[in-house]
């Protein structure tokens, strides 16, 4: 059987604004502490009215720019109303036929196949959030309990084409789409708690006989980890097949259907279907006032925005000579982690060698003390000393890493460590390159003229170069700072001339 | 001195040159209150410590030196949809019978700014829903002029108790005429100010884009002083507008030179009661006489008011009273099988005849594939009231007319007919509608003996305007200076 999988995703997104949408109300995680973080405004107490945070549209129109989305001038807000107990006003202010932003894309590159394809974006509008309700689990029919911390925090809604064809390509969509507006600073994207939320329109075109047949809708909800997505996409899809296979039902012969994911039986599950019987009866709400914004404030916000990911990584392979893996580990670690990389560039002069640098040492490093590298002790200015010193010479790249560890157990003890730390580390421990030819000739002179040394001597005049390894180790050990490439040769020229 | 027949301006007078304390005129109407607030029920609550202590509290500062607000010791009567905190702000619902708001209403807030003295909370339909006090599910308010009939409404509890001279002022809310028909009926003077004159932050949302807040008092000076001391830019209410406020009370006696006063034909259409027809063209003679240019004119989308404004009022209503569900606040049902059924309960019993009649109107005029026909045409057609009123403003300076076509019917007399009952707010839903300010101004009486009002409007923020134009009536009429009989 032949199909294709089609897939849209709805991303919802917490802002990182100071206070909640509509009130002055902290906007902040904190599910210890339930129903601290509200007022009359949130909690929609009779005669309370909503006041837009400007912040959080202007974070909102941010992210726009960053997604492709073209931009309104003119927005409003409309009222979505149903019943459920952590929606205190029993309507949600969203925005309906009029949303801040509209017609983007995304663009994504799958590690499987290398391919890089555009994901269109249909539209992103703000919203509030709801709060949050806490069911009796223990099966005991204890009461329900409603924290309304949450309610009134900016929502940001992101909804997508059906571009999507499978679910390695909605992983890397979300994963791309948290690096962004990471890199951006609008959210933390923190899928466990809840400031990035996903739900998946998963169905099937199959092929058959030369027609194309679109099989019913299936709306997957509340994906809470990159992984759930796309194992929960997986298991839809399969699922489906089998349904093709069972049933042949088509889109249009059941209501669209909405399923829950267990993540701990890959498993989703039918929900009671309360879409097709949902009329959110929408209108303009008459508490808020529609919003204007010019094209001189977009180009206000246009101005704090930073290179966004994906041309990062363009400009780290053309400009700077990186692999596209190189470009793709560093920039997808975060803006922290490619600022530190840019810093250790422009301070060394060679991308290349700070990419290794960073991929590596420094990786290892971060791992091995679980930290970021916000948290890592050595600046990216003093790092690029390190390496500027290997880039002009001065240092073998060995005695550069006899630098960086004496950097870090300098600072776990406690010391701040400078670019001045590295030129005393290179005065202290002899580290600087050996220049001076007579002091090698001399060291070479006597490891050749050692007994033990004979047969290594015999084999190199007869034409076996890599009997030089042993000879050029003994110099080194005697000359700290040499260049081991520099004494080979000069070892061969005097065995061999 | 007689307090409680003393006009606010009467009332300051005195306490400023020491006839009398704050505490004697509070003490003057609570006196009032006890023997006649059963009879008129105007009351939902009477806060008899709190204003006493609150007037004592405006004598020290007087005798200190300290400085007073515009109102320093002038009792009002505020309405039961506006929160007061620490006091009961009940909506006459059952849904809110015991709900204790924690916040103050801006206007409150602005009331105690001008040393007002809070004295109680006025009765009023059900969420303000309804022209004549007789939808409140808390109790009955009668008209002091003759207690078998209403006293109108929404605001019946305010306007009754300052026509019953139970307050000296009163605050009011006017979605639809729910402060000037109730002024006509008392027989007081009140006020529509202009959409976004008056924050509504703390007034509990019938239907928010008609929805104002605005003053009662027994002449118009007194309405003035009330109107300036709450109006203003509120940064918690979006649709509050920022632009200074004029001192109405400082400009009042100041008759306007060359009025144009236009006369809405539409409204002494059909069904309009001959006295009301009668005084209210003897009114305009008297704008004659002061020299006015008197001319007629036309309001043609006037038929479609009242249509209009229930499709838009009720749409509106129905989301804005989805909150009162029984889960965080007011009533909960007692029994009920699951969460549906507890929503559905405890709106069941929460909630009038009325407010489900409207919810039930706003909820179908918004469902999917009638909004179309029914919310958004009826924003569509409110255009066309609002450019009515645009043009007629071109060549005038207020409009006059009737504030109700009849005088204040029996109380029974329309409750079985509520499409009867909406056609008597005929003449003042446009004006909200439309956004602009109303006045109502005492102007004469029945055969029966019952008020009857003038009610004159103007374009957006001409309050000023409005205010001295019923000034002008006023000085020339005694009617303002009637009180019922028993008071």
């Amino acid at each position: 059987m032949e199909f294709t999988p089609i897939i849209g995703l709805e991303v919802h997104v917490q802002l990182l604004t100071k206070s909640k949408l509509f009130c002055g109300c902290p906007n902040l995680f904190n599910p210890d502490n339930p129903n601290v973080q509200t007022c009359p405004v949130c909690i929609g107490l009779p005669g309370s009215l909503p006041v837009m945070n400007q912040e959080a549209l202007r974070l909102s129109q941010k992210t726009a720019m960053a997604l492709n989305l073209n931009l309104a001038n003119f927005t409003k807000w409309d009222r979505k109303q149903y019943y459920y107990p952590d929606l205190p006003k029993a309507y949600q202010i969203s925005q309906f036929d009029l949303p801040f932003s509209y017609d983007g894309w995304v663009e994504v590159t799958l590690p499987s196949s290398g391919e890089t394809t555009k994901v269109r974006l249909i539209r992103a509008h703000l919203e509030e959030d709801a709060g949050k309700n806490m069911h009796d689990e223990s099966g005991r029919g204890g009461d329900s309990k409603v924290d309304l911390n949450r309610t009134g925090t900016p929502l940001l809604e992101i909804v997508s084409e059906p571009d999507i064809r499978s679910a390695e390509e909605a992983r890397v969509f979300l994963e791309e789409l948290r690096l962004l507006l990471r890199y951006i600073e609008v959210s933390d994207c923190n899928m466990q708690e809840g400031s990035m939320r996903c739900d998946a329109n998963v169905n099937l075109h199959v092929h058959e006989d030369g027609e194309k047949i679109p099989t019913p809708i299936v709306e997957v909800k509340n994906l809470n980890s990159f992984r759930g997505v796309e194992a929960a996409i997986e298991h839809e899809i399969k699922r489906q097949i089998k349904a093709w296979e069972t049933d042949r039902k088509r889109i249009g012969d059941v209501p669209k259907e909405t399923r829950g994911w267990d993540a701990d039986r890959g498993q989703t599950f039918g929900q009671r279907g309360k879409e097709d019987a949902a009329d959110y009866r929408y209108f303009p709400d008459p508490d808020l006032v529609p919003v204007t914004t010019t094209d001189e404030q977009f180009d206000a916000i246009r101005a704090t925005l930073c290179v966004f990911p994906a041309d990062r990584r363009n400009s780290y392979v053309s400009d700077l000579g990186l692999s596209d893996y190189d470009a793709s580990v560093i920039v997808d670690q975060g803006r922290e982690y490619a600022d530190y990389f840019d810093e250790v560039t422009s301070v060394c002069g060679d991308g290349k060698q700070a990419a290794n640098w960073l991929t590596q040492d420094v990786q290892r490093e971060l791992n091995d003390r679980k930290i970021e590298i916000a948290e890592f002790s050595i600046l990216a200015s003093v790092l690029g000393t390190v390496l500027q010193k290997i880039v002009k010479g001065e240092i073998t790249i060995k005695s550069g890493r006899a630098v960086f560890t004496e950097l870090l157990a300098q600072s776990d003890d406690g010391s701040d460590v400078t670019a001045n730390s590295v030129d005393t580390i290179i005065a202290d421990k002899g580290l600087g390159k050996v220049q001076d030819t007579g002091k090698i000739d001399i060291a070479i002179q006597a490891v050749i003229g050692n007994e033990r040394n004979a047969k290594a001597v015999e084999d190199v005049r007869g034409g076996k170069q890599q009997a030089v390894g042993p000879l050029i180790g003994q110099v080194m050990r005697e000359l700290k700072g040499a260049d081991a490439g520099s004494v080979r040769q000069m070892i061969i020229d005097k065995l061999t001339s | 001195m007689d307090i409680t027949g003393s006009t606010t301006g009467q009332l300051l007078d005195a306490m400023q040159n020491g006839t009398v304390s704050a505490v004697e005129v509070t003490q003057a109407y609570l006196n009032e209150i006890s023997a006649h607030g059963e009879t008129v029920g105007a009351f939902l609550s009477v806060d008899s410590e709190g204003s006493l202590t609150q007037a004592a509290e405006v004598d020290r500062k007087r005798s200190s030196g300290e400085s007073l607000g515009k109102l320093a010791g002038l009792p009002v009567a505020v309405k039961d949809n506006i929160c007061t905190k620490g006091l009961a702000t009940t909506c006459a619902s059952r849904m809110l019978e015991n709900f204790v708001p924690p916040y103050d209403a801006h206007v409150t807030t602005q009331l105690q700014n001008a040393d007002a003295i809070i004295i109680g909370k006025a009765n009023l339909d059900e969420f303000a829903m309804g022209s004549s006090t007789e939808n409140s599910a808390l109790q009955v308010t009668r008209n002091p002029w003759n207690i078998d009939h209403a006293p109108g409404g929404s605001s019946g509890g305010s306007a009754a108790a300052v026509g019953a001279r139970l307050a000296s002022m009163g605050i009011g809310s006017d979605t639809g005429g729910s402060i000037r028909q109730p002024a006509s009926f008392c027989g007081v003077v009140g006020m529509k100010p202009t959409y976004g004159r008056v924050s509504r932050y703390g007034l509990v949302a019938f239907a928010s884009s008609l929805d104002q807040i605005g003053p009662f008092a027994t002449d118009v000076t007194g309405t003035a002083r009330l109107l300036e001391s709450i109006a203003g830019y509120d940064v918690r209410d979006s649709t509050s507008v920022d632009r200074p406020v004029p001192g109405y009370s400082a400009t009042v006696e100041q008759p306007l030179e060359n009025l144009r006063v236009g006369v809405v034909s539409e409204f002494f259409g059909e069904g309009i009661d001959s006295d009301v027809d009668a005084s209210i063209r003897a009114a305009i003679d008297v704008y004659r006489s002061l020299g006015a240019e008197v001319s007629e004119v036309s309001l043609p989308h006037t038929r479609y008011a009242v249509a209009t404004y229930y499709l838009i009022a009720c749409s509106e209503a129905s989301s804005n009273l989805a909150r009162y569900d029984g889960v965080h606040y007011g009533r909960r049902a007692e029994q009920f099988e699951n969460m549906i059924d507890m929503y559905a309960a405890s709106r069941a019993e929460g909630f009038g005849a009325e407010v489900k009649r409207r919810i039930m109107l706003g909820v179908f005029a918004l469902s999917e594939g009638y909004s179309d026909q029914y919310y958004l045409k009826g924003l569509k057609v409110r255009r066309l009231i609002r450019n009515d009123f645009d043009a007629a403003f071109e060549n005038v300076d207020v409009l006059a007319g009737p504030t109700c076509p009849t005088p204040a019917f029996k109380i029974g007399e329309l409750v079985d007919d509520p499409l009867q009952m909406y056609l008597s707010d005929i003449c003042t839903i446009s004006a909200n509608l439309a956004g602009i300010p109303g006045v109502s101004v005492p102007a004469g009486f029945s055969s029966n003996g019952l008020p009857i009002g003038l009610q004159l409007l103007a374009g957006p923020f001409e309050e000023e305007k409005l205010l001295r134009a019923a000034r002008m009536f006023e000085r020339e009429t005694v009617w303002h200076t009637k009180r019922p009989s028993f008071s």
